[in-house]
C-alpha cells in the first residue's frame, strides 16, 4: 500500500502568505464551474470523518433547481477527542468564512450558517464581530452572501447533518431518512452544502494555492493534509496538521510515550488499533479514516474502562428514535458489565458482537452504525481485559 | 401536476414497475411480499425509526428501511435474505428487551403488533438483558379517558405524529435522548393536566398497550349484576357500523340488530339509542341556529356569535377551550347527544317507567374516548346525579360480548327498547363527518320553508366526503312568513374533521376571514366513525367503508328527518314543551370554560 512518512504541514493555520480576504476577492471573479472543477480536481474529501468528495457535493447542490440554497459550516465538533475546529475558528476564522462565501458563490446560495457547538459559545463574541466585518466586506465587493451563526444546544447527534438541520429549524435534533440527501433537501428542505470547518478552510486554500499543490500531498485515495487532535498518553498533546497516508506506527513513534498500547483513531465512534497492528494501519480513506481525533493509550489504561466510557457516551447521546441505536447501545453497555461481573459467560461477547454488526446494518444514521467500530475492535483485540 | 414516471426494479427476483416516489414497502406490497412494519401508519408521515421493515439492497453497505426509501431504477431488493432476517429479529428482540412483555395481563393482549411480530419470529430465548425501568411500570391513570403505560412503549412515535399531524394538539412529544428518551407530556405532567383533548386517536394508532382507554367494563358488569339496579344503555350512531370489526366481521358492515341483541343478552335492562337524542340535538341545535340568525339578521343584535359551531364532539370542545377560548361563545350550548340522553334517562325515562333515578345506572357505548371525560365534567349532573355513569368504547363492548360468551355473528337481529329507542336516518349520520350538518339542514330548512331540502332523496351530498375542510352554500327559497327575513339568504356552512383541520378553520374564523353561519366540527378523522374508541386498526379505506355503511343505514331508515321521529314529538308534548324551553335549558344545554394551553 502507498504510504507516506510523517510530515508536518502548515496550510490551515498559515497566515503570513495567505490573506483569505484576497483569496475571496480573487475567487468570486471566477466562474462557478471553474471553482467547482478545481475543488473536484484537488481530490478534497470531507474532513468531518465521512469523507464525501467536497467538489461533488458542491456540484450536486449547484445543479439543483430549487431555491434558496444554503451553505452550512458544521462546527458542532462533538466527537470525543476532537478539538481542532475550535482552534481553527479561534485562529483563522476568516479562512472559514471565505470558504463559505466561495461555496455560496459557486452554488448560488445567498445565506450561510455556522452551526456552532453549544460548548463553544465562548467564541461567539469575537466570531460575531469578525462575521460582521466579513459580511460588510462581502457587501462592499458586491457578493450577495451573508453569514450567520446558530448555536447548538449540546447534543452530540446534532453534528449529524440532517439532525443539525432539524435543530436549526427549531425542532428536536433527530436524523432524517436518506435519501433525500442535503444536496437535494437540507436546511428548510432546500438544497444545502454542509461542510466541516476544516473542509471549508481547505477549499479556501485550494482556491489560493491551486489544486496541484493540494494534490501533491497525501496519497491517491487521501489527497492533502489533515488537522489532527492528539490526546491521551502523549507528552506532546495538541493540534497538528499532517500529510495523510502515514502508517499509524510512524504517528505513534512521533507522538507516543514509548509505552503505547493502542490508538483510538477517529474518536469514540472510530476504530481502536492495538500495538500489533500499528505498522499495517494507514491513516487515510484507504485505511482508517478519521475526523482528526487520535487518542493514545499506554499500558496503564484499562481497555474495559475505555470501551465502557464510550458505550456510556453513546447510550446517552443516541437521539433515541431508532431501535438498534437506542436499545442496542444500552445492551452493549449492560452486556459488557454483565460479562465483567460474571453474570453472563464470556461467550456472551459473541452475541454482543453480532448485535454490533446488526446495529451497523440497521441503524438510521452514522451514530448507531459506528458504535460497532470501537466495540468490535476493542473486544477483538482486548478480550481478556473485557472479561477479567 | 408533473407527470409521474415509472420506475423498474426487482424485488426478490421479481420485476415490478411503480410510479416514482413509491416506497420499497409499497412496491413490495404490489408483488404480495409482506414486509413487517411498526412505526409506519397509513394516516401518518413516514418516520423510519423502528427499523423492522429493513430490506437488503444489492450493492448497499447497510440495510434499507423500506417504508422510508423511495424506489430507484434498477434497484435489486431482497426482503427476506439471511442478513435481513437476522437484523430484523435483532430489532424485535431489542424492542422486547425494553418492553414490559407481561402480555397475558395486558389490555392489548391479542391485539398487539409487537406481540404478533414476536410470535411470527419466534423470539423465545431471551438473548438480551431486561431493560424495562421499574418507574415506567406505573401507568398514568390520571385521565378518565386514556391510560399511558411507558413500560410498554416502543417509541415508534405514532402517537406523537398523530397528536401533532392529525390533531394539531401535540399533547404528546418526544423528550430526552438515548436511554432516557420517552414519549411524554409537557413537563411530564399527568395527562389530565395538559392540553390533551382525550380524542384517543393516539390509542387507535399505538401498536402496543402503551396507550389504551381507561376501561370501565368491570363497573358495568357490577351494575348489571346488581338486582337493585336498573341498567339502561345507549349506543352511539357510529358503534353499529364499527363493532363488527372486533367480532370477526369486515369493515363497513352494519350490525345494529345484532348489537341490540347482544346488549340484551349481556343483561342490560333497557337497550336504548343515542340516536334518539341525536334527533333531539337537531331540534335544539337547529332552533338555536335559527334563533341566532334571527337575532343577527332581523334584530341586528351584534352580541350574537356567528358562525355557530356544533358541540357534539367532546374532544373538539376541550380543544376549543384550550386553544380558541375567544370562540367559546360560538359553540352551540347544546349538550352532545350522550349528555342529552343522560339526564333524560334519570328524569323523563325514570318518570315514565316509575323508577327512582338513584336506582338507574346509565351506561353509554361510544366510538369515543373523550366521552368518558365528558361524562365526568361537573356540568353534566343536570339530573341531580352523574347523568351518564359509565362510558365504554366500541372496543370494550366487543370485549364484553366475548366475555359473555355470545356468538355475535349468529345472533338474530333485535329492536331497541322504548322509550328513547326510536330514531331517524338524520341521527344515524351523526356518526360521519358532515352528518350533523346534513341532519340539521334537513330539519331547519323545513322549519323555515315548510319544504324538504332541495336535494334528491334528502341526501345533501355537498356536505359529505372525507375532504378535511369543506364548505357549501344553500340558498333559502320560499321562507314562511315568520321566517321571511331568511328569504333569499344564502346559508354558508363549513365542515371540518380531525382537529388539525379544525385548527385551520378556526384560525380563519378568528382572523375574520370566514363569513360562515354554521360550522360542524368533529374531533376525529372521518367524524365519530373514526373515533378514538373504534376498533383498531384504522385507515382511510376503513373509514370510507364505515361511512358508506352509515349512509346506507340512513337510506334504509323509514324516518329520515329528526322532527318526524314520533318519540321526539312525544317528548316535547309530554315533557320538554318546546325546543329551547326552560326545561330544555336545564337539562339539555351547557356552558364552556376557557382552559390553559400549558
Amino acid at each position: 500500500m502507498e504510504t507516506k512518512n510523517l510530515k508536518k504541514v502548515d496550510i490551515i493555520f498559515e497566515c503570513e502568505h495567505c490573506d483569505p480576504i484576497k483569496v475571496l476577492d480573487r475567487t468570486v471573479k471566477r466562474k462557478a464551474d471553474d471553482i467547482i472543477l478545481d475543488i473536484i480536481d484537488s481530490g478534497l474529501k470531507g474532513r468531518g470523518g465521512a469523507g464525501f468528495p467536497t467538489g461533488l457535493k458542491w456540484k450536486f447542490t449547484k445543479n439543483e433547481s430549487a431555491t434558496p440554497k444554503y451553505v452550512i459550516c458544521n462546527a458542532d465538533e462533538g466527537e470525543p477527542g476532537t478539538f481542532k475546529d475550535r482552534e481553527i475558528l479561534d485562529q483563522v476564522p476568516e479562512k472559514v468564512f471565505a470558504g463559505m462565501a466561495i461555496c455560496g458563490h459557486s452554488i448560488g446560495a445567498h445565506e450561510g450558517f455556522i452551526y456552532l457547538r453549544g460548548e463553544y459559545n465562548f467564541l461567539l463574541k469575537t466570531l460575531n464581530e469578525k462575521i460582521d466585518k466579513f459580511n460588510k466586506h462581502l457587501k462592499d465587493i458586491g457578493v450577495d452572501f451573508v453569514i450567520k451563526i446558530k448555536s447548538g444546544s449540546g447534543a452530540y447527534i446534532c453534528g449529524e447533518e440532517s439532525a443539525l438541520f432539524e435543530s436549526m429549524e427549531g425542532k428536536r435534533g433527530e436524523p432524517r431518512n436518506k435519501p433525500p440527501y442535503p444536496t437535494v433537501s437540507g436546511y428548510n428542505y432546500k438544497p444545502t452544502v454542509i461542510n466541516n470547518v476544516e473542509t471549508l478552510v481547505y477549499t479556501t486554500m485550494i482556491c489560493d494555492l491551486g489544486p496541484e499543490k493540494f494534490k501533491s500531498l497525501g496519497t491517491s485515495d487521501s489527497r492533502g493534509s489533515k488537522v489532527f487532535s492528539v490526546s491521551g498518553d502523549t507528552p506532546i498533546a495538541g493540534i497538528y496538521e499532517l500529510e495523510l497516508g502515514m502508517p499509524l506506527k510512524t504517528f505513534v513513534d512521533e507522538f507516543g510515550d514509548g509505552d503505547t498500547k493502542a490508538v483510538q483513531v477517529g474518536g469514540a465512534s472510530g476504530h481502536c488499533i492495538p500495538r500489533k497492528l500499528l505498522e499495517d494501519t494507514v491513516i487515510g480513506f484507504e485505511g482508517i479514516p478519521t475526523g482528526g481525533s487520535m487518542m493514545i493509550f499506554n499500558s496503564t489504561r484499562s481497555m474495559y474502562n475505555v470501551l465502557h466510557d464510550y458505550l456510556e457516551f453513546f447510550t446517552e447521546e443516541s437521539c433515541g428514535q431508532c431501535t438498534p441505536c437506542r436499545v442496542g447501545c444500552q445492551q452493549l453497555l449492560k452486556g459488557i458489565e454483565a460479562v465483567k461481573k460474571g453474570d453472563k459467560k464470556p461467550d456472551y461477547l459473541e452475541d454482543m458482537k453480532k448485535l454490533a454488526v446488526n446495529m451497523k446494518l440497521s441503524a438510521k444514521c452514522g451514530l448507531g452504525q459506528s458504535v460497532a467500530n470501537p466495540f468490535t475492535t476493542i473486544v477483538d483485540n482486548f478480550r481478556e481485559e473485557i472479561i477479567y | 401536476m408533473s407527470k409521474k414516471y415509472l420506475v423498474n426494479l426487482k424485488i426478490n427476483n421479481k420485476t415490478v414497475s411503480v410510479e416514482e416516489g413509491t416506497t420499497i414497502l409499497d412496491a413490495a406490497k404490489k408483488l404480495n411480499f409482506k414486509i413487517p412494519t411498526l412505526c409506519n401508519h397509513p394516516d401518518l408521515n413516514v418516520a423510519g425509526n423502528c427499523r423492522v421493515c429493513l430490506v437488503e439492497q444489492k450493492g448497499g453497505k447497510a440495510l434499507t428501511a423500506s417504508c422510508a426509501t423511495p424506489v430507484a431504477e434498477g434497484m435489486d431488493i431482497s426482503t427476506n435474505s439471511a442478513k435481513v432476517r437476522e437484523a430484523r429479529k435483532h430489532v424485535i428482540e431489542l424492542l422486547l428487551s425494553e418492553h414490559n412483555a407481561d402480555c397475558t395481563k395486558c389490555f392489548k393482549n391479542g391485539h398487539c403488533e409487537l406481540q404478533e411480530l414476536a410470535s411470527e419470529y419466534r423470539v423465545g430465548d431471551h438473548v438480551f438483558l431486561d431493560l424495562v425501568h421499574e418507574e415506567d411500570k406505573i401507568p398514568d391513570i390520571s385521565s378518565p379517558s386514556i391510560q399511558k403505560d411507558d413500560s410498554k412503549c416502543i417509541r415508534c412515535q405514532r402517537c406523537v405524529r398523530t397528536c401533532s399531524e392529525l390533531q394539531a394538539v401535540s399533547a404528546l412529544a418526544v423528550v430526552h435522548k438515548g436511554d432516557h428518551q420517552r414519549i411524554s407530556t409537557f413537563l411530564n405532567k399527568p395527562l389530565d393536566d395538559v392540553v390533551c383533548t382525550n380524542c384517543g386517536q393516539c390509542i387507535n394508532r399505538c401498536p402496543t398497550g402503551a396507550l389504551t382507554e381507561r376501561t370501565y367494563i368491570d363497573n358495568v358488569w357490577d351494575a348489571i349484576n346488581d338486582p337493585n339496579i336498573h341498567t339502561v344503555v345507549q349506543t352511539a350512531p357510529a358503534v353499529r357500523i364499527g363493532l363488527g370489526e372486533d367480532l370477526e366481521i369486515s369493515p363497513g358492515q352494519r350490525v345494529t340488530g345484532k348489537m341490540v341483541a347482544a346488549l340484551k343478552a349481556i343483561g342490560f335492562n333497557s337497550v336504548l339509542d343515542t340516536d334518539f337524542t341525536a334527533d333531539l340535538t337537531i331540534m335544539e341545535e337547529g332552533t338555536e341556529l335559527l334563533t341566532r340568525l334571527k337575532k343577527a339578521l332581523l334584530e341586528k343584535d351584534d352580541s350574537v356569535s356567528l358562525p355557530m359551531m356544533t358541540s357534539c364532539s367532546p374532544g373538539w370542545i376541550k380543544f376549543q377551550e384550550h386553544l380558541f377560548p375567544s370562540l367559546l361563545p360560538n359553540l352551540s350550548t347544546c349538550k352532545s347527544p350522550q349528555q342529552m340522553f343522560g339526564p333524560l334517562a334519570k328524569t323523563y325515562y325514570a318518570q315514565k317507567k316509575g323508577m327512582k333515578a338513584e336506582n338507574i345506572v346509565s351506561v353509554s357505548v361510544m366510538p369515543c374516548t373523550a366521552k368518558k371525560f365528558e361524562a365526568e365534567r361537573p356540568e353534566m349532573r343536570a339530573s341531580g346525579y352523574q347523568d351518564v355513569d359509565y362510558v365504554i368504547t366500541t372496543r370494550e363492548l366487543a370485549m364484553m360480548i366475548k366475555q359473555a360468551g355470545i356468538e355475535f355473528t349468529k345472533l338474530e337481529d333485535e329492536r331497541y327498547d322504548s322509550i328513547m329507542g326510536e330514531s331517524s336516518g338524520a341521527a344515524v349520520i351523526f356518526g360521519a363527518t358532515g352528518g350533523v350538518m346534513e341532519a340539521a339542514l334537513r330539519t331547519a330548512y323545513e322549519i323555515v320553508t315548510g319544504q324538504e331540502v332541495p336535494f334528491q332523496n334528502l341526501n345533501i351530498t355537498p356536505v359529505r366526503g372525507m375532504e378535511g375542510v369543506r364548505d357549501a352554500a344553500i340558498e333559502i327559497k320560499g321562507a314562511k312568513p315568520e321566517w321571511s327575513f331568511l328569504e333569499g339568504v344564502t346559508l354558508k356552512i363549513a365542515i371540518a374533521h380531525g382537529l388539525a383541520n379544525a385548527k385551520t378553520l378556526m384560525q380563519k374564523v378568528e382572523s375574520g376571514k370566514a363569513d360562515y353561519h354554521f360550522i360542524e366540527i368533529m374531533g376525529c378523522p372521518g367524524g365519530c366513525l373514526g373515533g378514538g374508541g373504534q376498533p383498531i386498526p384504522t385507515s382511510p379505506e376503513i373509514r370510507e367503508a364505515r361511512a358508506k355503511a352509515i349512509y346506507e343505514e340512513d337510506g334504509d331508515m323509514p324516518i329520515r328527518k329528526s322532527h318526524e321521529n314520533p318519540e321526539i314529538q312525544a317528548i316535547y308534548a309530554d315533557f320538554l314543551g318546546e325546543p329551547l324551553s326552560h326545561k330544555s335549558h336545564d337539562l339539555l344545554h351547557t356552558h364552556y370554560k376557557p382552559r390553559k394551553r400549558y
